[in-house]
């Protein structure tokens, strides 16, 4: 299984990452490598083997109660923010 | 201090420095002085730590002193520790090895962090690993590889690798790591120490960064099962804040450590004994099991058909989870941002670009590819199934054995960028761990000797909430054994 650039460019653009158009080769390579590796999963027959998500997954998805658990703390948080103005966290302008 | 020897703290481990405490032979404050001395003398040739944070220990020490005069202490009360920078921790950077969180001060505690510092441990800083806990080296860290105290040539091992080392070189007397492919048991390997994995859902996740949800599990790293016992006592329980923490009842490790191993069933895998384990090793790891053989133990052979499935089966799971995991590094609420973005887009892709390193990519980029429309079947579905099958042979395993033991990693300790170009042989220094955390078991690492100078680890493996079983057979090998009490010559 290889990937070309313009399926890592691609991938990279769904991961919202930017990549060095110099490094492209190198991931080019390694990741078709990692596929490779990969693939030898495909050599297992696993018709009939059920998934497993979770190695806990026999004891069940524990529930709590739908109440409010936690108290407001968005003060604390968004002293760490990058940019905030009145309680809400600023991005690029999105809407021209 | 009546004799010169008494000072030589770093010399003790973990219970004989508890023991000191509680005579009075020592307070909290001098021992937290003492291996902080240590660390500003050898930091700079390790790079164990990423913050030391002199200033709050001292002042927990004193605390910590405080209780104990007030007849309030426990077993860990006073004791200096060091934190995996994976582990958020309030009002102190938690950088988690990247860029990305070059500028994050956490805040909230980790609930790790939490249960410890109600256990009255003191920290004295945060260790360095590879970026988001992805790598096997060390050397994937934006701070820069550690060195293994052992040989500073060579890699401390890795994630968990500034964990690792700061305990071999005794610049602390114990730290906490995570392990999500071997990044506990690997470095401990390789820096000849003792650290244990736990059943996941054993220790809270939360407060740890993630990195693949359902293979991370949080464990101690030290020079002793002892130590680890201690310490795990006081990290593991029900935290209600993580919904895949389990409701089992909490042990006291040290309740059964030294019952005898008579009658033991040891299973050796056929499969952990094959091509591509370095000879030596081998045979440093086959000593270890004669050992195993005078204390009462059974060798046993088994095997586990599909483990060599278990390192393609890991590169799509833990990639998958992760590229959905670190989506949430995107510049908005906390860590990084790019400068001047153009645009939404632009300040997402730049952040994330300028942000993470070379391996966090390539696995981000792995793991979007694995989960993207039309892939999912064939990668992260298939990867799913055949995860069931290697746990399956776990399961049937130890309906014959009641622990399975091998090599912890394959070879030594290996130079210092010798693997850093080529990826695939780096994953393959985790080919024993890794099934370990597909399967969710309990498994660890103890020292068996060296081969070249370089320490050899001896995994141990257990049945699910096998912990203190582990534990207990760790320590009758220790008993007879010093390996774990050796340290690098230029650092004793």
């Amino acid at each position: 299984m290889s990937l070309d650039a313009d399926e890592i460019k691609k991938i990279a653009m769904l991961a919202r990452l930017q990549i060095d158009e110099s490094d492209i080769p190198s991931y080019v390579t390694n990741l078709s490598n990692i596929l490779d590796l990969v693939a030898q999963m495909e050599a297992v027959n696993t018709d009939g083997v059920i998934p497993m998500s979770h190695p806990q997954e026999e004891a069940g998805q524990r529930l709590r109660e739908d109440i409010v658990s936690e108290e407001n703390q968005r003060d604390a948080f968004q002293a760490i923010a990058p940019a905030t103005d009145d309680g809400v966290y600023l991005v690029p302008k999105v809407i021209e | 201090m009546s004799d010169i020897k008494s000072d030589m703290y770093h010399l003790d481990t973990l219970a004989e420095l508890s023991v000191k405490l509680q005579a009075g032979e020592v307070t909290s404050v001098q021992l937290t002085e003492y291996f902080l001395a240590r660390i500003n003398k050898y930091n700079d040739e390790l790079n164990c730590f990423i913050t030391v944070t002199d200033e709050l220990a001292l002042a927990d020490a004193k605390a910590a002193d405080e209780k104990r005069n007030s007849g309030n202490a426990g077993p860990l009360t006073g004791l200096p520790i060091a934190h995996k920078d994976i582990f958020c921790t309030k009002g102190v950077k938690t950088s988690c090895g990247s860029r990305m969180l070059d500028n994050f001060i956490s805040p909230y505690d980790a609930t790790v962090v939490t249960k410890l510092k109600q256990a009255g441990v003191v920290m004295l800083g945060k260790t360095n690993m590879d970026e988001f806990a992805m790598g096997s080296s060390n050397e994937t860290s934006f701070y820069g590889a550690v060195k293994n105290p052992w040989d500073v040539n060579c890699i401390p091992g890795g994630s968990s690798g500034g964990s690792a080392a700061a305990v071999a070189s005794r610049l602390a007397p114990i730290s906490t790591g995570t392990d999500t492919g071997g990044s506990i048991r690997q470095p401990a390997a390789m820096c000849g120490i003792t650290g244990i994995k736990p059943t996941y859902g054993r220790v809270s996740r939360f407060g740890m960064i993630a990195f693949a949800s359902s293979l991370d599990q949080a464990g101690p790293m030290g020079q002793s099962a002892e130590d680890c016992a201690m310490l795990l006592n006081a990290m593991t329980g029900l935290d209600e804040k993580d919904s895949t923490s389990l409701d089992v009842a909490t042990e006291n490790y040290m309740t059964d450590i030294d019952r005898p191993l008579d009658g033991l069933r040891i299973g050796l895998p056929k499969e952990f004994f094959g091509e591509g384990l370095d000879e030596k090793v081998d045979s440093v790891v086959r000593e270890s099991l004669e050992q195993y053989k005078k204390l009462g133990a059974e060798l046993i052979d088994i095997e586990l058909p599909n483990s060599h499935l278990s390192v393609p089966v890991y590169y799509v799971v833990a990639p998958a989870e992760a590229s959905a995991n670190l989506s949430r590094f995107d510049g908005v609420r906390y860590g990084y941002r790019c400068k001047d973005p153009v645009d939404l887009y632009d300040m997402y892709a730049r952040t994330r670009g300028e942000g993470f390193g070379a391996e966090v990519k390539r696995r981000i980029l792995v793991g979007t590819y694995a989960l993207s429309a039309g892939y999912y079947d064939a990668y992260y579905l298939k990867a799913q199934k055949l995860r069931h099958l290697i746990s399956d042979d776990f399961k049937n395993a130890f309906e014959k054995v009641d622990v399975i033991m091998g090599p912890t990693s394959p070879s030594t300790a290996f130079n210092i960028g010798e693997k850093s170009d080529d990826p695939i042989s780096m994953y393959l220094s985790d080919i024993y761990t890794i099934a370990v955390n597909l399967a969710g078991l309990p498994g660890m690492s103890i020292p068996a000797g060296f081969a070249d100078g370089k320490p050899v680890g001896l995994q141990i493996i257990g049945n699910y909430f096998a912990e203190s079983r582990l534990l207990n057979v760790a320590h009758k090998y220790q008993q007879v054994t010093d390996w774990h009490r050796q340290i690098p010559e230029d650092f004793a």
